[in-house]
């Protein structure tokens, strides 16, 4: 099986037999391939009805739940990597989602896409209008991103909560890496991978 | 008939008596010497006995779960998910239905014999807890040369059953289904079964429960029991479509005959139920309700109590189901995963309210048959 570029540098990042817990576990990919190849013990949060029944057929462990009423299914420090892919922009509160990760998993690995991209500031600029392109391909009043921030406001956010940022990957829209990405990375990044901790 | 054109249909079925001799003696402290379970099966039990399934009933049920009793025009109460090619697959399990003791549908209950005095039980028949049910299934099992069933399954109180077998017997199954269940029954639960319990046993043709002896029925009560547990299965949303204020008559009638059609139904439905099922038996299936509580022998921590299980689980809630809530459910998920088990949970969107959990919901046939074919896979039945 091959994973999604931006999902194989996350398993990358995931210890082998480790316990994860992945937020919005899609169809169960990612889960999937750390069951098969890492013996990951593993739980995954989900929200649609067909990807719960994907993830089901994969033989995960899925469980129905919205994000947005935090992780009161987890105990304190009960799983050691919590990830959530593309999901941090989308949920009612970021910063209070993120500080539950890290009360549950001793790490988190969040991906999310960059408000900062020049193309999206271009976007604004020139045209005077809220930026769409194919990662945001909604309408302002129809998009479920409805917490957009840059590369920049998200280490803000790490700063302030005292999170300790231990590997940030920056790739363009078709997960790879550039040295111009590497030495310009909120002008020329369109989604970050972030692995934090306490 | 029905039976003979549908082609998902286990067809007719009869259901087989199995005799027990060796004394079972209760949770209670009580004894009972010999017994019977009156059953039904449907599917081949496979060479290696490694196929059964076991469903267990809730509240008002039986073993009669899918197919036909000769000349009967209804299937059983889950013929929607049991037969060929069904959520639970009978061309891949062989499927075990039983009625629980303390029963009214031919299992040992109230309405037996009693040896020692040669008249119906009634009243005096043993409390069971769902222990003894689970005990006793286990019997039922070790006679048909079951050792490991593939999944235990059920509803409402069978879901206690199910949730129950993961503990007692953990090395005797592979899976544990759960649906529309809880882990104990809350304030409000028992409240509304001491409400039953009361219209039953304050009826004038109770007699202390020995109401056969006296050739009676406490069916006043056992009426005003069912009108009241009826509508704890159903949600506001589910009784608004069906009934609305629709009435029986144009104008109102200034008297207190049921006019709207929501009375109708509920006296309808009490009718029928108290013609059909045994007050005692009632009033033992709600103690055996209020008594379920397997996490009090684990200091009250549901997680430590599950600790015991090795299946897997599925747990699945209903969004209106207001007897048994999705937070009920999900009390068990939490336990489970902080047990660290392997544990799958769909919350159904529906409005059927508890009566959810018998209705072919596409998105709750969905999950539960793409579970049911990953324990085929799983166990390569």
């Amino acid at each position: 099986m091959t994973l999604r570029s931006d999902l194989n540098i996350i398993q990358s990042w995931v210890s082998p037999e480790s316990q994860v817990l992945d937020l919005g576990c899609g169809q169960g990919d990612l889960l999937s391939f750390l069951k098969q190849h890492k013996k990951c013990k593993s739980y995954g949060l989900e929200i649609n009805p067909d990807s719960i029944v994907s993830c089901v057929e994969k033989g995960l462990n899925v469980i129905e739940h919205d994000l947005n009423d935090g992780l009161q299914h987890f105990k304190n420090g009960s799983v050691d990597t919590v990830i959530m892919t593309q999901a941090l922009q989308a949920v009612d509160r970021p910063d209070l989602l993120l500080e539950d990760m890290l009360r549950v998993g001793k790490e988190a690995i969040i991906t999310f896409p960059n408000f900062g991209y020049w193309r999206t500031r271009l976007f604004l600029m020139l045209k005077g209008k809220m930026p769409m392109s194919k990662t945001l391909p909604f309408n302002w009043y129809d998009t479920p991103n409805i917490h957009m921030c840059t590369f920049q406001d998200f280490e803000k956010l790490c700063r302030e909560k005292g999170l300790h940022i231990l590997d940030r990957t920056v790739v363009n829209k078709d997960h790879q890496e550039s040295l111009a990405i590497r030495t310009w990375p909120n002008l020329l990044g369109e989604i970050a991978i972030y692995r934090v901790s306490r | 008939m029905p039976q003979s054109n549908s082609a998902n249909s286990v067809g007719v079925i009869t259901p087989q008596i199995a005799q027990f001799d060796e004394p079972l003696t209760l949770v209670s402290g009580k004894t009972l010497a010999s017994y019977e379970l009156i059953y039904e099966s449907y599917g081949e039990l496979n060479a290696d006995k490694s196929n059964a399934v076991l469903i267990c009933h809730a509240l008002s049920g039986h073993h009669h779960a899918a197919g036909f009793h000769e000349g009967d025009k209804r299937p059983g109460w889950w013929d929607a998910c049991i037969g060929p090619g069904k959520v639970i697959d009978t061309n891949k399990f062989f499927v075990l239905s039983v009625n629980n003791l303390g029963g009214c549908h031919g299992s040992t209950g109230p309405t037996t014999t009693n040896p020692e005095t040669g008249q119906p039980y009634g009243s005096d028949f043993p409390m069971v807890r769902v222990r003894d049910w689970v005990e006793s299934q286990a019997r039922l099992a070790d006679r048909l040369g079951i050792e490991k069933f593939a999944a235990v399954i059920g509803g409402s109180l069978g879901g206690m059953q199910a949730l129950r077998w993961s503990i007692q017997y953990p090395e005797r199954l592979h899976y544990s289904v759960v649906i529309a269940s809880a882990p104990k029954l809350s304030a409000q639960n028992i409240a509304f079964n001491e409400v039953a319990r009361n219209a039953i046993m304050k009826d004038p043709e109770f007699h202390d429960g020995h109401y056969m002896v006296k050739n009676a029925i406490p069916k006043t009560g056992l009426m005003t029991a069912r009108m009241l547990a009826h509508l704890t299965y159903l949600s506001d949303d589910a009784m608004g479509e069906k009934f609305g204020r629709d009435m029986k008559g144009d104008e109102v009638g200034y008297n207190y005959k049921p006019e709207f059609q929501v009375e109708s139904y509920l006296h309808y439905q009490g009718e029928k139920f108290s013609t059909t099922f045994d007050a005692n038996t009632y009033l033992l299936m709600t103690k055996a309700l209020d008594y379920f509580d397997p996490a009090q022998y684990y200091q009250h921590d549901l997680a430590k109590c599950l600790d015991e299980a090795t299946c897997k689980f599925l747990v699945v809630s209903f969004t209106t189901d207001w007897r048994f809530s999705p937070e009920r459910s999900e009390e068990i998920v939490d336990a489970l995963i902080e047990a660290d088990k392997d544990v799958t949970y769909a919350r159904i969107e529906s409005e059927k309210g508890h009566d959810a959990f018998l209705i072919p919901i596409p998105r709750y046939i969905n999950v539960f048959g793409a579970y049911m074919n990953r324990v085929v896979k799983d166990l390569k039945l």
